[in-house]
């Protein structure tokens, strides 16, 4: 009897998440809640949700999220012909080309070798949107996420082979419809370069890759393959589509920038931002920074657009090519303010504003772009995007 | 004395046993690849035509094939659509960005990046078309249709001749006008934004 009233009760409960926002829930203290279930789910008040450019991506809601870690389903999306459904019980890697013995690996045996757990930040080469006020964290720069990826060392894999020393590069295939490749030099990847099969603890969801994906921490996202079927060692790039076509940048000076990987540092105010209002007095000021090319030192914060600026305090332990989440207590005394940061990171880059971009690249590139961002607070306390205004 | 140097023998092998068990060369995890396995995935196109399957094609055999399979996304003349746009030479020895390429805009409305003024490799239209297109059935074209459109796209980005046939030998000695545009990553983190 007990255990069908609570039942019901959680029924309930699940029914009207839709209206949850607009009613409020009942006195938890007058009555048993609903006892431990197989799987857990957020409170119904808690909605975050990734939007949708399709057919192509899903942005991670950063202005929703706190600390550094993407909760595995708000992690961003770029498909280029959608989503595999890999079946792991037949699941192969294919390892081949300059190495002494090409080999098969089932799920079960990557899963076998060592393994290792590592959190870096995965981010999307065209991650650059703004012009309009109207526009959140998510809008901005949402095709970035974080996660904690568990897997095998990619150097163990081609030591397993034995990958010739003539290698200089190898090609990562998935088995997505548009079978995606890309060619990726080994020197410059293989310290950190990983196999992985899990994400936040449990097995990949199917948008990140399952079973099994490249992981290249710092590196252009669209290089880390995911639904990884083969990868094919040479001593040569193999030039395909995603690496001249596209992800390149035609620079201001008449050439076009090919194979350029590390994501350069960047940050972005999470809070407060569009579409918020703030209240005069304290407001800790929030966001992200990070760098393809190591640790974060220093996130400067400007309440006066860039006239001056402060130093924010960094969530500490700081890891390298990592989402880091930055914090400066601010009073706000009520009148219209511009807030912005700016991220420098281990090799003393600072990341630039748009027109530092632009003169350097040139107007027609528009792939890695971590242009200085802000938000305009009105004296009635609304939050704007800053656009392009901008300057450091 | 001896004791003590029993035990510092001990912990010699100990450590060297622990070396030793945590990290072989090899795990011997894993299972050989068959020839047949490897030519079953093996389907990438190289800049030096390793990988090119045999097999031919024209931009005349290759027309119908893109009015039927390609023209409803990219446009009748590969001018773009749903799909990307795939011909444009102009301008003309030129790219579409760069000073020069300013010069000639005068002001203006932008071409759009094609095969033509952009792609650097013509192998690059042969590995692509074969893996991903048409998005409607991909992987589904035989090397001679993949040859027959990739013709077709250089014809009409006024790279090759209507009768000139593309296959193994021809399509990697195809000179791409933007070839020499492209330059390795110059970037190295430090001060300097580029």
């Amino acid at each position: 009897m007990l255990t069908t009233t609570l039942g019901a009760a959680a029924f309930t409960l699940a029914t009207r998440s839709a209206a949850a926002q607009e009613t409020p829930l009942a006195d938890t203290t007058k009555k048993w809640g609903r006892l431990p279930n197989a799987l857990g789910a957020r409170s119904p008040v808690e909605t975050p949700k990734r939007t949708l450019n399709l057919p192509t991506s899903s942005r991670t809601p950063l202005q929703d999220l706190h600390g550094t870690i993407t909760p595995a389903d708000l992690h961003y999306e770029r498909h280029h012909s959608g989503l595999a459904v890999v079946d792991p019980r037949t699941y192969r890697l294919l390892l081949h080309g300059m190495v002494d013995r090409p080999l098969t690996f089932t799920l079960d045996d990557i899963k076998r070798f060592p393994a290792t757990t590592r959190v870096c930040f995965l981010e999307c080469a065209g991650n650059f949107f703004g012009t309009r006020e109207e526009t959140t964290p998510q809008d901005v720069c949402g095709l970035t996420s974080q996660t904690e990826w568990t897997g095998v060392m990619l150097s163990t894999i081609f030591n397993e082979a034995g990958a010739q020393p003539r290698a200089t590069w190898f090609l990562a295939e998935g088995q997505d419809a548009a079978v995606m490749t890309r060619s990726v030099p080994i020197k410059e990847v293989l310290r950190d370069a990983m196999l992985v099969y899990a994400q936040n603890g449990e097995a990949l969801r199917p948008e990140q890759g399952y079973p099994v994906r490249l992981l290249l921490p710092g590196i252009e996202g669209n290089a880390s393959v995911k639904w990884l079927r083969r990868l094919e060692l040479s001593d040569q790039p193999f030039m395909t589509r995603e690496e001249t076509s596209k992800y390149t940048d035609p620079l201001a000076d008449g050439t076009a920038r090919q194979f350029s990987l590390v994501m350069d540092a960047r940050s972005i105010i999470t809070s407060p931002a569009y579409p918020q209002t703030i209240e005069k007095g304290f407001v800790e000021i929030r966001g992200i920074a990070w760098s393809g090319r190591g640790l974060i030192r220093r996130v400067d914060v400007s309440t006066d657009g860039g006239k001056t600026w402060k130093t924010a305090a960094l969530q500490q332990p700081v890891l390298p090519k990592a989402h880091t989440r930055f914090r400066y207590a601010w009073q706000w005394d009520g009148r219209p303010a511009e807030i912005v940061s700016r991220a420098v990171d281990e090799t003393g880059y600072g990341q630039p504003d748009m027109t530092a971009l632009r003169q350097a690249r040139g107007r027609r590139t528009r792939y890695h772009l971590n242009p200085v961002t802000g938000w305009t607070i009105a004296g009635d306390g609304r939050v704007r995007f800053g656009v392009e205004r901008v300057r450091v | 004395m001896t004791r003590l140097l029993t035990i510092a023998a001990a912990l010699l092998v100990a450590t060297a046993l622990i070396a030793a068990q945590s990290s072989p060369k090899r795990y011997g995890i894993g299972t050989p690849a068959t020839p047949d396995q490897i030519a079953a995935l093996d389907i990438d196109v190289r800049p030096d035509g390793m990988g090119l399957p045999p097999g031919s094609g024209s931009a005349r055999e290759g027309a119908p094939i893109y009015a039927q399979k390609c023209a409803p996304c990219h446009g009748a003349n590969g001018e773009g659509g749903a799909g990307d746009a795939l011909v444009g030479a102009a301008p003309r020895d030129g790219a579409p960005f760069g000073p020069e390429y300013e010069r000639w805009r005068n002001g203006r409305p932008d071409v759009p990046f094609t095969i033509g003024n952009y792609w650097p490799y013509a192998t690059t239209i042969f590995d692509y078309v074969r893996r991903a297109m048409p998005a409607s059935a991909p992987g589904t074209l035989t090397a001679d249709e993949t040859y027959a459109l990739t013709a077709w796209l250089l014809a009409k980005n006024e790279i090759i001749s209507e009768s000139e046939a593309m296959n193994a030998e021809t399509l990697p000695r195809v000179r791409m006008p933007a070839r020499a545009r492209f330059v390795p990553d110059n970037r190295k983190g430090g001060s300097e934004v580029r």
